[in-house]
């Protein structure tokens, strides 16, 4: 079984954020590239059987990354990420939405502030990232729709994971 | 709200361990007694008896006591929606991860070899 490196995921509902941190057995430049160029990011965003794909991307601040989330099937889920403060390689923030395949934002759904940060951890690098929603309405909101939402039931439901973990 | 955000806690502190996840599966499969979940960990009865606690305070799960034995059930409708949505957040997390950790050994195995 993988060890989790320090991988530490923590919702605080009060505040309507969710802390996701964990460690990396790289230095940060390449951590860095990892989450900030689109053929990289293409090779790991999407969580599996999930795959990544890009259709456009401006890493600056005022740009934006326009990318799908792909099932097997083909069924295809788009999201945009716009890029709000960059500091090479400590911290970038972006504001993260969904939208359809040309990048127009679904004005029904709240989006998420995602801050993140890089920090050396001796010879790895250690990842935080903070996604924090306006408001627990705008949390509860995006709940009721990930639940209803195709993405989520291509991950592991947790029944899924009780009836494999024996 | 506040008892929500306590019992929200208490399920991801329960599912957090990996003794307390086979207890939690052995249990998706059916009640069993406490006699019967402890035997496969080799733990002495009172530190599996923690765990038991852990799961019960985290409402997962419930025991009877009938006679002399304890037996122990799911209870799988205290999962909430909010809880289930959580949990899959966070094995999206895990796996995008995995996926990060490969792709930076292969790139490392790339510059090494350059």
């Amino acid at each position: 079984m993988k060890t989790d490196a320090l991988f530490d995921f923590l919702v605080d509902k009060e505040k309507s954020t969710i802390t996701i941190q964990r460690k990396f057995a790289a230095r940060r430049q390449l951590v860095w590239d990892c989450y900030t160029k689109s053929e990289l990011l293409d090779r790991w965003f999407a969580p599996k059987p999930l795959t990544t794909k890009t259709r456009s991307m401006d890493f600056r601040e005022g740009g934006h990354w326009l990318y799908a989330m792909v099932e097997p099937s083909g069924q295809e889920y788009w999201g945009r990420m716009d890029y709000q403060t960059i500091r090479p390689i400590d911290h970038y923030t972006a504001l993260d939405g969904f939208c359809d395949d040309t990048g127009a934002l679904n004005p029904a759904l709240p989006r998420s502030t995602w801050n993140v940060t890089f920090l050396d951890a001796g010879t790895q690098t250690r990842v935080e990232t903070v996604v924090s929603y306006a408001s627990a309405e705008a949390l509860e909101q995006v709940i009721q729709m990930g639940l209803q939402d195709g993405l989520t039931s291509t991950l592991e439901r947790l029944d899924e994971l009780l009836a494999t973990l024996s | 709200m506040e008892n929500h955000s306590l019992a929200l806690n208490h399920v991801f502190h329960a599912l957090a361990d990996p003794t307390r996840r086979s207890v939690i599966a052995r249990l998706g499969r059916g009640s069993a007694s406490i006699k019967d979940l402890a035997e496969p960990f080799g733990l002495g009865l009172p530190s599996f008896l923690k765990h038991i606690k852990v799961l019960e305070l985290s409402g997962l799960i419930a025991s009877e006591k009938v006679g002399r034995v304890r037996t122990c059930t799911l209870k799988r409708e205290n999962l909430s929606a909010a809880e289930k949505w959580f949990e899959q957040q966070r094995l999206a997390w895990q796996s995008r991860y995995d996926n990060l950790d490969d792709l930076l050994t292969n790139l490392k195995g790339e510059e090494s070899e350059n």
